[in-house]
């Protein structure tokens, strides 16, 4: 279905390709995830595959790339649009009308479908993608899981043989990620696309994979294989995967329920050391008593209409990093933003090192509290690392070099001639943390810190966040993601439409909880295990 | 929906959107009849009536909240009119209300007199002129309550489709920039920086016109992927008679809409003017729209309904057009000397027959309308991993 011939691609003004010498082929009706860090060509790779790649963008293409047998060299995107569906990252961007109903028909008009046709499409897809309450629904109404069902089914319409989705599930909580990959699995059974998927959230993805792509980067060749073989070594993995590597499971199991079949032995290693690991995860907390860094008293916040936070009462100390989790649209952001004083709560009563934030201007405000905003890239103002480092001195009066020091210390080796853009995700929250604890504020916030980030960065940020707890400051976290909150958190604040429904240590709050609980304690639950390092420790410790 | 379905009016029918174009139809007419009235008991009912098919037939969106604004700046242009007139006024008239002190004018602007007397006669002469001004407006804004704008793009010609679809973007996009706004707002605050005043404003121009970019850039790659710009085999002959014929088109009906509404120039100039405009375009359209290989999802129907609101706005503005050249004296507003209005018979008739559209018209269907519960939505387009 779709065949890769020896591409090469070379942007304009690049030194080096950023794919060389690309054999690939996908035949008809697999779903074939493509994984790869950051800036490796994925997204390039999947441009290719409509043609946005070199028309739209750029650039020089070298060999040749058939789809459904039409050559991309001789086919601009338009003509490939009854051929290959491409869902952009951002579902929001590519998005041309303002209602649900007519954006599924757009594509379809542009081809030029009969009426009739029209009509009856626009219907199954409503069906299939379980959209037909949302029919007369304005786009900028919908979630963050709808907008994503809806930019699929709007490429859907038109019949296309391959679907081309880069990382549908990175901006999704855990339930709206459901949604979107029971849509797509049931897309490659019942209709046989071929569909081609990035993804960062390898754990959510991998078991529906027939095979996996892992692009290296710098020009080296693809890697190409089943789930289990490319697991095996690849850099890489979902935390059920590592933990079939330390235990030794073979075949490697890739969905939690595999390994749930295969963890009795190991869940009977384990039974005696669970509570001595309970009791060292709570001992290594570095909670400062005296005055809580924040503190939040029966809050009620409004958005209009909407009720935001109804009633959130809240405080934390130093030294201890919360997690705030719930689905899209439950207060999450709100809360983040009340505590740096962008929302002024109707009632009750807001208190970070003991001021209101809401009256703090300038130096008052971040002295005392930091917020980095689910895109780093808002913060950031200047065209290079440098001038940024030294503008954010100068807004926090801090001496000069402070934030090229901390900005050493959390991702080393960023020249300070770079552009903030050229940086890698991981690289780019690096510098906006930077910037944010340059004026070492007590209180640190952060929105969605790994949207976008492979693992190797998510690691990093873990380390950064528990030394930034033992230096004594309070982090507060708002994330879908399960896997951070269980290796960080030491404590889990579950809030559902603007109430906290569950406040309490990590392990008792996700542990048993089928949405917030990560792999590790999906499988070998009821034992309080979270994550893959805690149960290696214990073993190593054990034996 | 079946042809007989369509075909039936109004609470009988089925909830479904009337053709856009039959409310700026019946918009226009009421329109055209305005202006050729200064009557102020016939404008009255023009915006009466308006206001009448307005409340019965608007649907419950976003858009439809608009007839109360334009109101509104009717009244605001009778303001200005009035006071324009007491400020600047000759004092024409026997019946002086106040006397303002006058301020001396150099020579050079002889003519012009700042205060002194004014007159009951001028200020009412004034208000009359203005409120044709208003009534106008709220034939305008009843049209943009009525028909979604949206809809409305979605019935152009095909031809003209690029420019509809780069309207409807324009669109989308102004609610995504006032986000944009915001949240750059918001990261000055976060660096310690003013968020409020000149200074604040202009550092942040620069992010969200970079992020409105970016934006155009992703929205340009999604349409090309969704096959926007397809276009069929036609000659270069065709194409290019079809874009002639399509602006002088365009040119006619300027001219004759324009020697209409003017009411100086005798209507013999203006209707073959607009008919003659009309045609070509028409034609021009046609010859352009072969290119296009495009399709219409459920295009709104013109039936019965359609045909009876536009008819019910022809009839007043056809009615006073000729009544304006028959008897013009019966459509003036009397301000000298000072009497009550009178009410013409026939022209307010005329303009009553434009409520009929508020009977005929089917409702609209109910469309939800939920505000986004999260201001700050999680989805946000993500800088391109390779920059092109």
């Amino acid at each position: 279905m779709i065949r890769f011939e020896d591409v090469s691609v070379t942007y304009d003004g690049a030194t080096s390709p950023v794919l060389a010498h690309v054999d690939l082929h996908v035949p008809e009706g697999e779903l074939v995830l493509v994984v790869g860090r950051t800036g490796t060509g994925k997204s390039t790779l999947l441009r290719c595959v409509n043609g946005l790649v070199p028309h739209f963008t750029g650039g020089t293409l070298s060999g040749r790339v058939l789809v459904a047998g039409r050559d991309t060299r001789l086919h601009p995107p338009r003509e490939l649009a009854d051929v290959v569906g491409v869902v952009p990252q951002d579902p929001l961007s590519g998005f041309v009308t303002d209602m649900v109903e007519d954006e599924l028909a757009y594509g379809m008009e542009s081809i030029g479908l009969a009426p009739d046709v029209m009509r009856r499409r626009v219907e199954e897809t409503l069906d299939l993608l379980g959209l037909a309450d949302l029919r007369h629904r304005p786009l900028l109404s919908l979630s963050g899981g709808q907008r994503q069902r809806v930019a699929i089914g709007a490429v859907l319409t038109t019949h296309p043989q391959v679907l081309v989705l880069d990382e549908p599930t990175s901006a999704l909580d855990p339930g709206a990620a459901e949604e979107v990959l029971a849509a797509l699995q049931r897309l490659v059974h019942d209709l046989g696309v071929t569909v081609l998927l990035a993804e960062h959230r390898l754990e959510r993805v991998v078991q529906y994979a027939d095979r996996v792509v892992v692009v290296p980067g710098d020009g080296e060749p693809l890697v190409v294989g089943s789930p289990a073989d490319v697991m095996v070594s690849a850099p890489v993995a979902p935390p059920v995967v590592e933990l079939g590597r330390l235990a030794g499971w073979s075949p490697l199991p890739l969905t939690v329920r595999d390994a749930r079949r295969a963890a009795g032995p190991l869940r009977e290693r384990l039974a005696p050391l669970a509570d001595e690991a309970a009791r060292r995860t709570r001992s290594t907390l570095h909670v400062v008593a005296g005055e809580p860094a924040l503190a939040l008293g029966d809050v009620v916040v409004r958005h209009g209409p909407v009720v935001a936070l109804r009633g959130v009462t809240l405080a934390a100390d130093r030294g201890e990093i919360v997690a705030v989790m719930g689905r899209n649209g439950a207060g999450k952001s709100t809360l983040l933003n009340t505590l740096v004083g962008l929302h002024t709560p109707q009632s009750g009563s807001v208190a970070v090192v003991g001021a209101a934030p809401a009256g703090l201007r300038g130096r008052d405000l971040v002295r005392r509290v930091g917020l980095v905003p689910q895109e780093p890239t808002d913060l950031l103002v200047a065209d290079r690392v440098g001038e940024e480092c030294a503008s954010s001195d100068r807004d926090c009066g801090a001496a000069a070099g402070t934030t090229r020091a901390v900005l050493d210390r959390l991702a080393p080796g960023i020249q300070d001639a770079t552009h903030p853009r050229d940086l890698s995700e991981g690289q780019r929250l690096a510098l906006a943390l930077s910037v944010v604890l340059a004026a070492e504020p007590p209180v640190l916030l952060l929105d969605e810190p790994t949207r976008g980030l492979d693992y190797a960065a998510k690691q990093r940020l873990v380390a950064t966040l528990r030394e930034l707890s033992a230096a004594g400051h309070c982090v507060l976290l708002a994330t879908h993601d399960v896997e951070l909150a269980a290796e960080v958190a030491t404590r889990v604040v579950v809030l559902a439409d603007g109430e906290v429904v569950a406040d309490g240590p990590a392990t008792d709050v996700v542990v048993g909880s089928p949405m917030f609980a990560p792999q590790v304690s999906k499988v070998l639950s009821p034992q309080p295990w979270l994550t893959v390092s805690e149960v290696a420790a214990a073993l190593v410790a054990a034996s | 929906m079946t042809r007989r379905t369509a075909h039936a009016l109004g609470d009988r029918a089925l909830p479904r959107w009337t053709h856009p174009v039959a409310w700026w139809v019946w918009a226009l007419g009421l329109a055209t009849a305005a202006s050729r009235t200064t009557s102020p008991l016939v404008l009255a009912l023009v915006i009466a009536v308006a206001g009448w098919v307005v409340s019965r037939r608007k649907p419950d969106a976003p858009w439809s909240r608009s007839y109360a604004v334009f109101l509104r700046l009717g009244v605001v242009v009778i303001a200005i009119r009035v006071g324009f007139t007491v400020v600047l006024g000759t004092g024409v008239g026997e019946h002086v209300l106040v006397t303002l002190p006058e301020v001396p004018l150099p020579d050079w602007m002889a003519g012009v007199s700042l205060g002194g007397p004014v007159t009951a006669e001028e200020v009412l002469l004034a208000a009359y002129q203005g409120l044709v001004l208003a009534t106008m407006l709220a034939c305008i804004g009843a049209a943009n309550s009525l028909a979604s704008p949206a809809r409305l793009l979605a019935s152009v010609p095909a031809a003209l489709y690029e420019v509809g679809v780069a309207v409807v973007v324009a669109m989308t996009f102004a609610p995504q920039l006032v986000g944009d706004v915001d949240r750059v707002r918001t990261a000055r605050r976060l660096r310690g920086r003013p968020d409020r005043g000149a200074r604040a404003f202009l550092g942040s121009v620069m992010p969200v016109l970079e992020g409105a970019l970016e934006r155009a850039v992703d929205l340009a790659a999604a349409m090309d992927s969704r096959g926007y710009g397809r276009t069929g085999p036609v000659s270069r002959g065709v194409r290019r008679a079809g874009s002639g014929l399509l602006l002088l088109g365009v040119v006619g009906v300027c001219l004759g809409v324009y020697a209409l509404l003017d009411g100086g120039t005798p209507g013999a100039v203006g209707l073959p003017l607009l008919a003659l405009g009309a045609v070509a375009g028409v034609a021009g359209l046609r010859l352009a729209g072969r290119r296009a290989v495009r399709t219409r999802y459920r295009p709104d129907p013109w039936a019965l309904p359609e045909w009876l609101v536009a008819l019910s706005g022809v009839v007043p503005a056809v009615t006073l057009v000729v009544v304006s050249v028959l008897d013009p004296a019966s459509l003036v507003g009397a301000t000298a000397p000072l009497a009550w209005p009178g009410l013409p018979v026939v022209p307010a008739a005329a303009v009553a027959v434009a409520a009929l559209a508020g009977v005929v018209a089917p409702r609209p269907p109910g469309i939800t309308v939920v505000r986004a519960a999260d201001p700050h939505p999680a989805s946000r387009p993500e800088p391109q991993e390779v920059a092109a």
